[in-house]
């Protein structure tokens, strides 16, 4: 089993999430210069967090369009595994890989704090080591992360059933109040509609070792190498 | 083949929550000045050759599908202006 963490220009948290792949979670786990596309087989893509390309024309725009993503469309068409984190969920978002887009937070500041998101589905390669309404604490750290759904009616019920996460409340309530960002409906982890892509806004590498003060995120790579495992 | 100038506007659709233009709302307020509205836009002007103006219209569509705008939350004007 392989993964591998794409690197963009801009990309900050790609050494961050190599580490917890390699050293926390046992996966051999390559760096690729999105320049180099991804050159050998992977069972799993990683796009991390950052700031690709300045967040120049809107967050993910540029990076989504880059040749190394065609390689990652490729992936995804097949049985491989794609995941977005922050700005890798900006750039799925923008690649038409997942629903809809993230955009400026309804409080246009960039917000860096835990937050308490709501398991909606634990029947996804990326889920499955959680229960459906688990609540998991991991932190987010954006400006543009306000999710928006697409506006056509044919796709409201793909929408609803591509729901990962919530923003939830400690008790795993979906309130206004514990929506820090201003998603549609609270929403921070949207799947393709395979069920092998994951965008999500909070980041699972940075509450993925208990001297960071949670490890409910290191579940979701696990989650991952679990699946990988049962289908080879 | 003709040098064309293209001005592309991209606005948010309405009913988009646009944050940055309700805290501008807001400044202006404060200075003295109350609004009814205001709405920010993103403005393009690219020059390029086509051969017709027909076709630099198209072209530009073009461009606003595949990278200016993201079509879930963007709607787009395009002017040929010389």
């Amino acid at each position: 089993m392989r993964f591998a963490v794409v690197q963009f220009g801009g990309s900050n948290c790609d050494r961050d999430v190599a580490y917890i792949l390699n050293e926390v979670c046992g996966i051999d786990t390559d760096l690729v210069w999105y320049k180099e596309g991804l050159s050998r087989a992977y069972d799993a893509v990683v796009l991390p967090g950052g700031f690709s390309y300045g967040d120049y024309l809107r967050a993910g725009a540029i990076a989504a369009r880059t040749r190394v993503m065609d390689d990652v469309r490729r992936l995804a068409r097949g049985s491989g595994l794609v995941l977005g984190i922050c700005n890798g969920a900006q750039i799925l978002a923008e690649s038409g890989l997942v629903p809809g887009v993230f955009t400026v937070n309804a409080y246009p500041k960039f917000i860096c704090r835990p937050a308490y998101l709501r398991v909606e589905r634990s029947d996804t390669p990326f889920t499955m080591l959680y229960a459906t309404g688990d609540v998991i604490r991991i932190p987010i750290a954006h400006r543009e992360g306000r999710y928006i759904p697409p506006a056509s009616g044919s796709n409201r019920r793909l929408v609803t059933e591509s729901i990962a996460f919530r923003f939830c409340d400690a008790h795993g309530n979906v309130t206004p109040e514990s929506n820090p960002n201003g998603s549609h409906e609270n929403i921070t982890g949207v799947l393709s509609a395979a069920g092998n892509v994951l965008a999500m806004m909070p980041h699972p590498e940075r509450a993925s070792e208990d001297i960071l003060g949670s490890c409910d995120g290191r579940q979701i790579f696990l989650s991952m190498a679990r699946y990988i495992e049962g289908n080879s | 083949m003709t040098e064309f100038l293209v001005r592309i506007t991209i606005t948010l659709k309405d009913g988009v929550l646009d944050p940055e233009a309700s805290l501008i709302r807001r400044a202006l307020e404060n200075l003295g000045f109350p609004t009814y509205d205001l709405k920010t836009s993103r403005q393009f002007l690219v020059r390029f050759d086509a051969r017709s103006e027909d076709e630099a219209r198209k072209r530009a569509k073009a461009m606003c599908e595949r990278l200016l705008a993201n079509p879930v939350i963007h709607r787009y004007e395009i002017e040929v202006m010389e």
